[in-house]
């Protein structure tokens, strides 16, 4: 079925193509493709997507960017083929539900001759994308330990809550542990808290009915040191230079990191709006005069009282 | 399994109702034990307050599940209840504080908005199950599934919070304490006695019994089937709005991430208790000591650093499975039961 259907598609939309390619000359079509929100950072995504399709349009009169956003990798693998069929895309910005199933897809739209760019989950194969846009887990963790190192020393003891055991997970953990290795720092010991605030209060509250003597915590995660911070106001543990590392970049903690909060005193960046920087290099790769491909790693930016507005999104949902 | 049972039953009532009552309450004791030997702060105060206000929540919903499970139903929605709850307390909460201010009149409108919609989203399981006559096991698949995406929409994918003035007012109902003990406590002493007496003392708890033994029987014994069934879901609605109140104060927030699971910790809690899971036999004592030995297990783990984390859902399934075993198992119940 799927092949009598194939050069039957390829032929319509090539009958398609030329038209529209007569309507419009150099109208040039972005294909957006990113998951449907599941947790607050992916709502963050998708906002922040949306500002830049207004923003990119606006500034670029013949781009036409086209936001799609997919419940599952099956309805992305659609989206996809409707990006190619229907709007005829010029390229694609893609960032994959999960790896493996999208894998072929993308090479799919690729066979068009559209430019394609990956954000931050990799596919499973090297080599298919023109650009690739990702944030940096290994830096998170590395940012993080360097912060403790600032502010803790020889004897100083720390806790870690860990998110869900996967590979973004583990890159973090290990490149902390690396980084504090050596300092005297003592991490007394990590539990997974799943990037949830519920299991952030309750890993918390039973490391301080374990431990006495804690200095800090690495909660690597914003909503994890919700979780955190509620417990140690709970335990009334929240002073004496208590203080707690988050990560990702969420509003109410760079709100509070504004504010000057002496428990949250900076957070690390692993920022929701790379959708947007992976869209604007894209829309570069046809306006600017200057070579585009390749592979754009974020920094994990430490982000304190004196940056934090640089990351302040207020409207954001995340 | 009704018809093998019975007959054991009347042959050594008194010893296999011992063994039932006793099997949640030893491994209870077994895991406080071992809790103690891994590390003596395990039973300081703090450690124990923690404890017993953590598993107030899944108690309070497992008390309403044991009613439902009792009566031969189940009700998977109830995560995904306590979830949307939450999002709507919040979003009224938020709204009415431009009017009523910061104060009490705010935080009784978010409870009393939890209790109506905890009794109506029971009743519509109830009803769907009953009138619907579609299998409860069906409708709360749907309903949980409906409930879990209404709070995603609320929140626009992202997290609900309340607002920091009502916070004040609000936080003490989770971390107030009233004579020692903190108030989540309280409310689930209060829950179990209030679920003991209506299961042990009343006529409806007689009733959800004999339903789930054999609802044919007992629509020919004259009991309002439809009726109790339909109950039995509002009581669980009830009992998800209650937990709620008290989980909302926490961390003030609530997301698609709220409440996940608990359907299954407030079953697993029921059935280690004693309750059978195919209805006709409930017990409210053993689905609090259910309650507590789940959240047990989840404390000694934190508590330890001897197993590897990525196992620890395997010493959990491990230990619900051999709590169960302690009350069901062949071993002391004689060889009688077989024939």
């Amino acid at each position: 079925m799927k092949h009598i259907l194939k050069p039957l598609a390829v032929a319509t939309a090539t009958a398609i193509g030329l038209t529209g390619a007569a309507l419009a000359q150099d109208q040039i079509r972005i294909g957006v493709s990113y998951p449907t929100p599941t947790h607050a950072w992916a709502a963050g995504m998708n906002w922040h997507a949306e500002q830049a399709e207004v923003r990119l349009e606006a500034l670029h009169p013949n781009i036409d960017l086209i936001l799609v956003n997919s419940p599952d990798p099956a309805s992305q693998a659609s989206a996809l083929e409707d990006l190619v069929s229907i709007h005829q895309i010029d390229a694609l910005v893609i960032l994959p539900f999960e790896s493996e199933p999208l894998t072929d897809p993308v090479i799919q739209v690729r066979e068009t001759g559209a430019l394609i760019t990956v954000v931050d989950r990799g596919l499973s194969q090297p080599g298919i994308e023109d650009i690739y846009v990702a944030g940096n887990n290994p830096e998170l963790g590395r940012v993080s330990a360097e912060y403790m190192m600032t502010r803790l020393g020889e004897g100083d003891n720390i806790v870690i809550l860990r998110g869900i055991p996967t590979t973004i997970d583990n890159e973090r953990f290990d490149a902390f542990m690396e980084t504090i290795e050596g300092s005297g720092i003592n991490v007394l010991d990590s539990e997974f808290a799943n990037w949830n605030r519920d299991d952030g209060f309750e890993v918390m509250q039973d490391f301080l009915s374990r431990f006495p003597d804690i200095d800090a915590v690495w909660a690597q995660d914003d909503d994890i040191a919700i979780g955190v911070v509620a417990a140690l106001e709970q335990a009334g543990r929240d002073g004496d230079g208590m203080f707690v590392v988050g990560g990702a970049g969420m509003k109410e903690t760079i709100r509070a990191i504004m504010d000057g909060n002496e428990l949250v005193p900076v957070d690390v960046l692993y920022p929701p709006a790379m959708i947007a920087t992976a869209m604007d290099v894209t829309v570069a790769a046809f306006t600017s005069n200057g070579p585009v491909s390749g592979r754009y790693i974020l920094g994990a930016t430490l982000i304190t009282q004196e940056n934090a507005a640089d990351f302040y999104f207020p409207d954001s949902p995340f | 399994m009704t018809e093998l049972s019975t007959p054991a039953a009347s042959k050594s009532r008194t010893l296999v109702l011992d063994l039932k009552a006793a099997g949640p309450f030893v491994a209870l004791t077994i895991l406080v034990v071992i809790g103690y030997l891994l590390n003596p702060a395990f039973l300081s105060e703090g450690n124990l307050t923690n404890l017993l206000t953590r598993s107030a929540f899944i108690g309070v919903i497992a008390v309403g599940a044991t009613f439902v499970i009792t009566t031969g139903g189940i009700d998977l929605s109830v995560g995904s209840m306590a979830a949307v709850i939450s999002g709507m307390m919040i979003i009224v909460m938020n709204s009415a504080l431009e009017t009523f201010g910061a104060g009490l009149t705010t935080v009784f409108i978010g409870c009393g908005c939890s209790i109506v919609l905890g009794l109506g989203a029971g009743l519509i399981n109830g009803l769907l199950t009953t009138k619907g006559k579609i299998e409860a096991f069906i409708v709360t698949l749907g309903t949980m599934g409906i409930f879990r995406s209404l709070v995603t929409y609320f929140a626009d994918g992202g997290t609900l919070s309340l607002d920091f003035a009502i916070r004040g007012t609000y936080r003490p109902v989770y971390y107030g304490s009233v004579l020692g003990l903190p108030v989540p406590v309280w409310v689930f002493i209060f829950v179990a006695i209030c679920g003991w007496f209506l299961m042990n003392r009343t006529a409806f708890g007689r009733y959800c019994t004999a339903i789930g033994s054999n609802e044919s029987v007992a629509k020919y014994s004259a009991i309002k089937v439809d009726r109790i069934k339909t109950l039995t879901y509002v009581i669980q609605g009830f009992c998800v709005s209650l937990a709620t109140i008290v989980y909302v104060p926490r961390l003030g927030s609530a997301s698609a991430s709220t409440g996940v699971l608990w359907e299954l910790e407030a079953i697993a809690a029921v059935i280690i208790g004693g309750t059978v899971l195919k209805g006709g036999y409930g017990r409210i004592g053993g689905t609090i000591i259910g309650a507590l030995i789940l959240t047990v297990i989840g404390n000694i783990l934190n508590f330890t650093d001897l197993i590897s984390n990525y196992l620890n859902g395997t010493m959990q399934g491990l230990i619900i499975i051999i709590a169960v075993w302690l009350q069901r198992g062949e071993w002391g119940r004689g060889k009688t039961t077989k024939t």
